[in-house]
């Protein structure tokens, strides 16, 4: 057991944990930060998809220890209901999803990229979302929200 | 507040019966409060599937709510002093002439709604609803974009405790032996249970419950005497086992057309995943009075029966309350999980106890969508006009849920020291939609058929409902069929099966897929165009689709042109998110998805071994909703999936002048078909 620190959506946080305890656990377990899913352990399917200094990570797949001193940004930390991050807003404006488990890696991935391409095309949305899964077909719906909230954060 | 007893599974229909209610009871739809199933409170609705739910509990709700609005008017006229006749409602507010107004909040003290509902009260008419024909927002989306918890996977109990079941990777595995020794250092660990060949472990934490569990993997040995079917021969595997035959549909007619040749396809289907992105998960907590279960079971009175079953207690004595889970596209382990968590719960002194399976035991130990084998044999006449048409199908059942049968179809059920057999899947009778047989029936006027369903009486692989059950197959089976002998005549496949329908509504969908594609658009090379259609259950909605596929190797579907009728659309943009989504899946299916398994053991169990469609891989997807106010309102989350197989494996035929006709259309089974060609 060691004390590792990092910037959780902002705030400093120190978690008491074996260093090579999964990322995903520590979030979802000590940190109640459930926006982040568990779906297949493995770095294969994106629902726990979570910022990591501004790319996206699965969570899963990361040691506590690789994110000492690092922002960490979560789903809960894009935005919330009174203060909606756009991409948010596009997905309940697009209606853009069914059952939605993947959906909160899904809006990670995708603010990964507006961070390094604020006007991207649909093809650049399909490339960035390519490593998050959706069973249900929601899939053109939200290549459709990301460029709504792009367009949207354009026009600021 | 509203109490269903169908369950939100992704597809909307909480916002879609909250509209309803809202509509027959005018008030807001932000008024109505949905609540969540279960069986201390709900309404027994069996179970959430085959696209029912609008039509059986949104006409339940629409029922009990006009008779609600009748009972809260006859109060306000006694009180008010004017006539029913006279009262208006509008968001609850009920008003009448001479500014004479109450509200159903200030009548409720004086209302019981503690009755039984009665026939007489009549819904208004299609044109008085404001609600329905409406795309609202559905109410279930904002929580999931903000991360609210909403999911059984996020909820918490107080006390909770974590808890790991494990399943060898061999089918049907025997436990020959467990050293619990070396688990029982596990940091954390609160009980090994044990009970036959059902192994699973409690800890205080998660970490600690995934550490048991690797800790247990690693001490116990299996064996099985099972022997899985050769993956590559799965249509002789199908039609050599025992089976029961059913004579689903004959048709005898007296015809002026001579038979001249005769000819015979045969079409597969693979085993397909439901593939849920969460795997199942479940809490349970025994109490004094019994046992208290939380799962995203499709269908909450049907798991408690299993339940009962397996634990030996009365229905009573358990209660089951439904959580959302993620999409499950039918039966697959939540069902599972769910008992899995009683029997680890019992070694847990009252506290309760959340188990989620692994994504590999998701991927290997759920039901699957069954394998079929589909021969159509048609007889021709000189001008090759269909003068009889032969449809038979090879399959396990499509359905093996819970609660239907005096033995429980639970996994854990079968691993148990005193077993219970595992549950051989059968199919629901024509008159429900059927099982295998589901889309047989052809919707076309041919002069004669006979249409046979030879369910299997073995089961090495477990199957049970994955989303339209057989209809894919049979519709992938027919309109593949369809189309090469339009194509053998050299007429349009439009025409063709616009010349064999006498269905206006069915004409309807295919004219409007057909003229939103500009259909036929002028062939490039390496691209082909393909329709395919289907009434889903031959009951339910019309569905036509044209796919636009491009490629030689290795096929992707580039558009989906689709029409669809589903009588009266309640939420119009919630029925063309489901028939996209739909449309997007069976893409995914026909050109992914396959279980493979050696004799031994499933080996698709992970993402990368089980793929299925990416974003850069799915095609734009066109819906035209073609409105019928005044029909019945059908489900829309299965109508898709046959007509887009067909539809693709049609367009692969215009592309390449190939027919695939076994699933799914891969590289391989391209160059096997091509082989078959040349």
């Amino acid at each position: 057991m060691s004390s590792v620190r990092f910037r959780l959506n902002g705030v400093e946080t120190a978690v008491d944990a074996d260093p090579d305890s999964s990322l995903l656990g520590i979030l979802r377990g000590t940190l109640e930060m459930t926006g982040p899913h568990f779906g297949c352990g493995a770095n294969e399917c994106g629902a726990c998809h979570v910022l990591v200094g501004g790319h996206a990570v699965a969570a899963c797949d990361t040691p506590l220890w690789s994110v000492a001193d690092k922002d960490v940004t979560t789903v809960e930390g894009l935005g919330n209901a009174q203060v909606p991050h756009p991409l948010q807003r596009a997905f309940i404006a697009e209606q853009a999803l069914q059952c939605g488990y993947c959906v909160s890696g899904i809006l990670i991935s995708a603010a990964a990229l507006l961070k390094r391409n604020p006007t991207p095309t649909s093809d650049d949305v399909k490339v960035a979302l390519d490593r998050n899964l959706c069973r249900c077909g929601s899939h053109n719906r939200m290549v459709r929200a990301v460029l709504r909230a792009a367009a949207e954060m354009a026009a600021r | 507040m509203v109490s269903p007893g169908k369950v939100e599974i992704g597809q909307g229909i909480v916002t879609a019966l909250a509209q309803i209610a809202a509509d027959e009871l005018d008030i807001d739809l932000g008024r109505v409060q949905m609540v969540r199933a279960s069986t201390a409170a709900s309404p027994n609705e069996g179970v959430t599937s085959g696209s029912l739910s609008v039509q059986q509990s949104g006409r339940a709700i629409r029922q009990a709510c006009a008779e609600v609005r009748q009972i809260f008017l006859t109060s306000a006229s006694d009180r008010l002093g004017v006539g029913i006749d006279v009262l208006t409602v509008e968001d609850g507010t009920i008003s009448g002439p001479g500014n004479v107004r109450t509200s159903y909040w200030e009548l409720a003290e004086h209302v019981s709604l503690d009755r039984d509902a009665t026939p007489g009260a009549v819904p208004k008419a299609s044109a008085q609803r404001t609600q329905a024909g409406n795309s609202v927002q559905r109410l279930d989306i904002p929580d999931k974009v903000f991360a609210h918890p909403r999911f059984i996977h996020d909820a918490t109990l107080p006390g909770m405790l974590h808890g790991r079941v494990l399943r060898s990777e061999l089918s049907a595995a025997k436990l020959t032996g467990l050293k619990e020794d070396d688990v029982r250092a596990a940091t954390g660990l609160v009980a090994i249970v044990r009970d036959g060949n059902f192994v699973g472990v409690v800890s205080e934490t998660e970490d600690g419950a995934q550490a048991a569990l690797k800790a247990l993997r690693k001490s116990a040995t299996w064996s099985s005497d099972k022997t899985l079917p050769d993956e590559d021969q799965l249509a002789a595997f199908l039609r050599a086992q025992p089976s029961e035959p059913t004579v689903i549909d004959t048709r005898t007619a007296t015809t002026s057309r001579e038979a001249v040749r005769t000819i015979q396809r045969q079409y597969t289907r693979p085993y397909i995943a439901h593939a849920s992105i969460a795997p199942s998960c479940a809490m349970a907590q025994w109490t004094a009075e019994g046992v208290h279960v939380w799962t995203h079971s499709q269908g909450v009175y049907l798991l408690r029966a299993d339940l009962a079953l397996v634990l030996k207690l009365p229905v009573e004595n358990i209660t089951v309350e439904h959580m959302e889970g993620a999409g499950c596209y039918g039966h697959n382990a939540a069902d599972d999980v769910a008992l899995d968590a009683v029997l680890l719960a019992k070694a847990a002194q009252g506290r309760p106890v959340r188990v989620q399976w692994s994504r590999e035991d998701e991927m290997s130990h759920a039901p699957f969508g069954a394998a079929m084998a589909i021969e159509i044999e048609a007889d021709l006449d000189a001008q090759n006009e269909i003068v009889s048409w032969r449809h038979s199908i090879w399959s396990n059942g499509h359905a093996a849920r819970p609660g239907r049968a005096a033995s429980p179809a639970l996994l854990a059920g079968t691993e148990l020291a005193n077993p219970f057999p595992r549950t051989i899947s059968t199919n629901p009778p024509q008159a429900n939609g059927g099982g295998g047989d589901r889309n047989s029936i052809p919707l076309y006027d041919f002069p004669s058929w006979r249409i046979e369903s030879h369910r299997l009486l073995t089961m090495p692989i477990r199957t049970s409902a994955l989303r339209t059950l057989g209809a894919q197959g049979n519709v992938f089976a027919i309109e593949s069929f369809l189309d090469e002998l339009a194509a053998e005549r050299g007429e349009d496949p439009v025409d063709f099966r616009l010349r064999h329908l006498s269905d206006e509504r069915a004409k309807d969908v295919i004219r409007a897929a057909a003229k939103r594609a500009n259909w036929k658009p002028d062939k490039q090379a390496g691209t082909g165009y393909g329709l395919g259609f289907a009434r889903y259950k031959n009951t339910g909605a019309y569905c036509a689709v044209i796919a636009e596929v491009e490629g030689a190797e290795h096929i992707s579907v580039r558009r989906l042109t689709i029409a669809v009728d589903v009588g009266e659309a309640i939420n119009p943009d919630g029925v063309i998110n489901q028939v996209e989504g739909g449309a997007i899946q069976a893409t995914s299916w026909v050109l992914k998805e396959r279980v493979r398994f050696d004799r031994q053991r499933i080996t698709s169990t992970t993402w990368g071994s089980y793929p299925i469609l990416r974003f850069s891989e799915v095609p734009d997807v066109q819906v035209e909703l073609i409105q019928r106010p005044d029909s019945e309102p059908l489900g829309a989350g299965e109508a898709a999936h046959g007509p887009v197989t067909a539809a693709i494996a049609n367009a692969v035929f215009d592309a390449l002048g190939v027919r695939v006709r076994n699933l799914p259309i891969t590289r391989d089974s391209l160059i096997a078909a091509m082989e078959l060609t040349s």
